[in-house]
């Protein structure tokens, strides 16, 4: 009784949606014990816009942009399924320069989130200097789909059928120049962060993802691999010629601490972004001749029916189920958002961490809040 | 204070018809303006350099346009507008205690200026228990942090203000105990005498001995975490309490709170220059105050250097550090220096 007494009361902590380190506009509702956080509610919805019915209401090359600006950090690999879904719908072909083209633009454009996701962790683990070495990079990506496209973040590229634009002359060795000189971005990134003692005790025994959550929870993406599952749909269920193009699936692996810790799934982006550059270098090599609009269809009218088709964004998997009526707009357009499941599973594995950990942890699932409210 | 009382004695006539009490208040004034002038200065170089400091090492170039050669101007413009916006005060906050907070934090930095030897003639006053003087007063700053977290009835603030309460409390004491390491050998807590015990060639600093060579590093991360800089700005975590005790200052008041932590990271470099460094003394082709500020900037630019390199600790990561590694050595440190100080006595 005498404990019960001087127990005190716990404390209710608004972390957001105005808040440096929750990606947006999360707020979190922290019930804390001095340094020890009890609970965690995350609260969504503050960036609602309407993406699903809006697509109800306009033709199906109107929802590009739309998905765009679902995930802003990775247009790219949004818009890309949906194109493949509608293709799948009206079972269209398309030629291997568009295959390759997508390919080459998800996976500069994963690059590109990696770095923003890389930098803003560091900066959450309170380390200023590698979010700005991230984003000089980053930019150097931006300038490139810039010159592609005319757009830095939303790109409305993937078109049903093709993309938008062919690449500009002087493309290709442009962007193997970068590469060149992104490569030992990677080492210097590791030097600076990943194997810092400070980062490594901050983020290897914090926020851990066991197997099985992973699994009751359908965390996907670097968040699963993360955790030492080696799932990747680029390679489980191949889409865009992906089977072609020889790359690995970088797994975490527990270096420094349990499996499934933030430093784990951080490290996952990291090697990942490796793998990128094996691709797009692959993409580049082979790059086949071809009207980039061959297919494109002068009225976009799937048969009725309806279809679900997933891609590997940077966050993990991507789904769109699409029901079409037989006319020019979609009768129905649902998204299966990954940073919606992984974000499930942040109050079991927040309990019991301190304040700084929820951080670290939300940080490193990296969630776009564009992508989970829509 | 002699020193200056001499000065005005020689070239001020009329000084000496002054009434005593007037002749012992005028260079006492004197000396806490020069020591006011130097605290709220040397923020604008200090702001200015850690920007550049930062921008360099993240490779780009910081301020550049406000003033010309490389943006000089840019804080004192920063200053300038922080002077001119409106002073809030929070509805629900404790009046008194908020506009009392900012106050406390600068008087607790400032005050530890005037035993700070700038050269053998100018130090404000040589108090003979300077190093005692300087360890408690500088932890008044502790109060007014705890003042503003808690006034600003603001719960993020409030953390920072508990924070920082723990962090400077348990990293005072091995501080402290470093510092011991260089009175025992010394035998004196005057700043002078210390500086003094240390002349006659580069060889015998104390941070060239073994004891307190060791002793100068774990004082250095105890200072380090006393100012609050990264790896130790727990209490003003951006990405955790959004600004920590300061969140809900702005204008003026905020500036004092930013004053106070560029004026404590001199403060505590100067101490250690003083300390271990051989304080005002140098190669006579430079004087005494010059070489004092340079070793002193050369420590605060390892701060900076520190801050836009490092990751931040976690709270219980940092107390580990304190109590648990930087504790005992400067415990044994201070064994080893009382040893050596009975065996040197005992030896004719």
């Amino acid at each position: 009784m005498q404990v019960e007494a001087y127990a005190g009361e716990e404390m209710i902590l608004n972390m957001g949606p105005q808040h440096p380190s929750t990606h947006g506009v999360l707020r979190l509702e922290l019930e804390t014990d001095g340094e020890i956080v009890k609970k965690v509610i995350p609260h969504i919805g503050y960036l609602h816009r309407c993406f699903e019915k809006h697509a109800e209401k306009i033709d199906y090359p109107g929802v590009i942009p739309f998905c765009d600006r679902m995930d802003y950090i990775a247009s790219m690999n949004n818009s890309l399924g949906y194109a493949l879904a509608i293709e799948k719908l009206m079972q269209l072909e398309v030629n291997q320069r568009v295959q390759t083209l997508r390919i080459l633009m998800a996976e500069l454009n994963r690059i590109a989130s990696h770095l923003l996701s890389i930098g803003t962790y560091a900066m959450d683990i309170g380390s200023f200097t590698p979010f700005l070495h991230c984003f000089r990079e980053r930019e150097k990506v931006l300038d490139l789909f810039e010159w592609l496209c005319g757009a830095r973040l939303l790109y409305n590229y993937n078109w049903v059928g093709g993309v938008s634009h062919d690449l500009p002359e002087g493309f290709v060795e442009k962007t193997r120049e970068f590469l060149r000189q992104f490569e030992p971005v990677i080492t210097e990134i590791d030097q600076l962060l990943t194997y810092n003692k400070i980062f490594i005790k901050r983020t290897a025994n914090v926020g851990i993802i066991t197997e099985k959550q992973a699994f009751s929870h359908n965390v996907t993406g670097p968040n699963l691999r993360g955790s030492g599952i080696r799932w990747d749909l680029r390679k489980e269920e191949p889409y865009c010629g992906y089977e072609t193009y020889n790359f690995e699936i970088p797994v975490g692996l527990g270096k420094f601490g349990p499996l499934g810790s933030c430093w784990d799934r951080y490290y996952v982006r990291v090697r990942e972004m490796e793998q990128s550059i094996q691709l797009i270098i692959q993409a580049l090599d082979r790059l086949p001749e071809g009207d980039v609009q061959e297919t494109v269809p002068k009225r976009i009218k799937p048969p009725k029916g309806e279809t679900y088709d997933r891609t590997e964004t940077p966050r993990g998997e991507l789904g769109y189920y699409v029901i079409s009526d037989g006319g020019l707009i979609p009768f129905r357009l649902k998204v299966k958002s990954p940073c919606f499941t992984v974000l499930s599973i942040l109050p079991s594995i927040a309990k019991g961490a301190m304040v700084a950990d929820i951080i670290a942890i939300i940080g490193s699932i990296d969630i776009v809040m564009g992508e989970i409210d829509r | 204070m002699e020193y200056l009382r001499q000065v005005l004695f020689q070239n001020v006539t009329g000084f000496d018809q002054l009434p005593g009490s007037l002749q012992v208040f005028i260079p006492m004034l004197l000396g806490c303006l020069l020591c006011l002038g130097l605290v709220t200065l040397f923020p604008l170089v200090a702001v200015w350099l850690e920007r550049k400091v930062a921008a360099h090492i993240q490779d780009r170039l910081g301020p550049m346009r406000v003033g010309g050669w490389h943006g000089w101007a840019q804080t004192i413009a920063d200053g300038v507008k922080l002077l001119l916006k409106e002073d809030i005060i929070p509805a629900e906050a404790d009046r008194l205690l908020f506009k009392l907070a900012p106050i406390m934090v600068f008087v607790g930095g400032f005050a530890a200026f005037v035993v700070l030897p700038f050269s053998d003639q100018f130090i404000v006053s040589d108090l003979n228990i300077g190093v005692l003087y300087i360890v408690a007063i500088s932890s008044l700053g502790v109060v007014g942090i705890i003042m503003a977290g808690w006034a600003s009835n603001n719960k993020y603030a409030l953390f920072g203000g508990m924070r920082a309460a723990a962090q400077i409390v348990s990293y005072e004491i091995p501080t402290m105990l470093a510092i011991l390491t260089v009175v025992i050998p010394v035998g004196s807590l005057s700043m002078q005498d210390i500086v003094r015990a240390q002349s006659g060639g580069i060889s015998n600093w104390f941070i060239f001995q073994p004891i307190t060579f060791l002793a100068f590093w774990v004082f250095y991360i105890g200072t380090l975490a006393e100012v609050n800089r990264t790896p130790f700005d727990i209490p003003e975590a951006e990405s955790e309490l959004v600004a920590g005790y300061h969140t809900e200052y702005s204008g003026m008041r905020f500036a004092f709170f930013f004053l106070a932590e560029y004026a404590n990271m001199f403060l505590v470099s100067a101490i250690g220059v003083t300390l271990f460094w051989g304080g005002w003394q140098g190669p006579s082709w430079l004087p005494g105050p010059i070489w004092f500020f340079l070793k002193a900037m050369a420590l605060v630019f390892v701060q900076m250097w520190l801050r836009w390199t490092l990751p931040r600790l976690r709270v219980d990561q940092l107390m580990y550090v304190s109590w648990k590694i930087l504790l005992p050595i400067s415990f044994v440190l201070v064994l080893a220096a009382g040893t050596l100080a009975l065996v040197a006595e005992g030896t004719p």
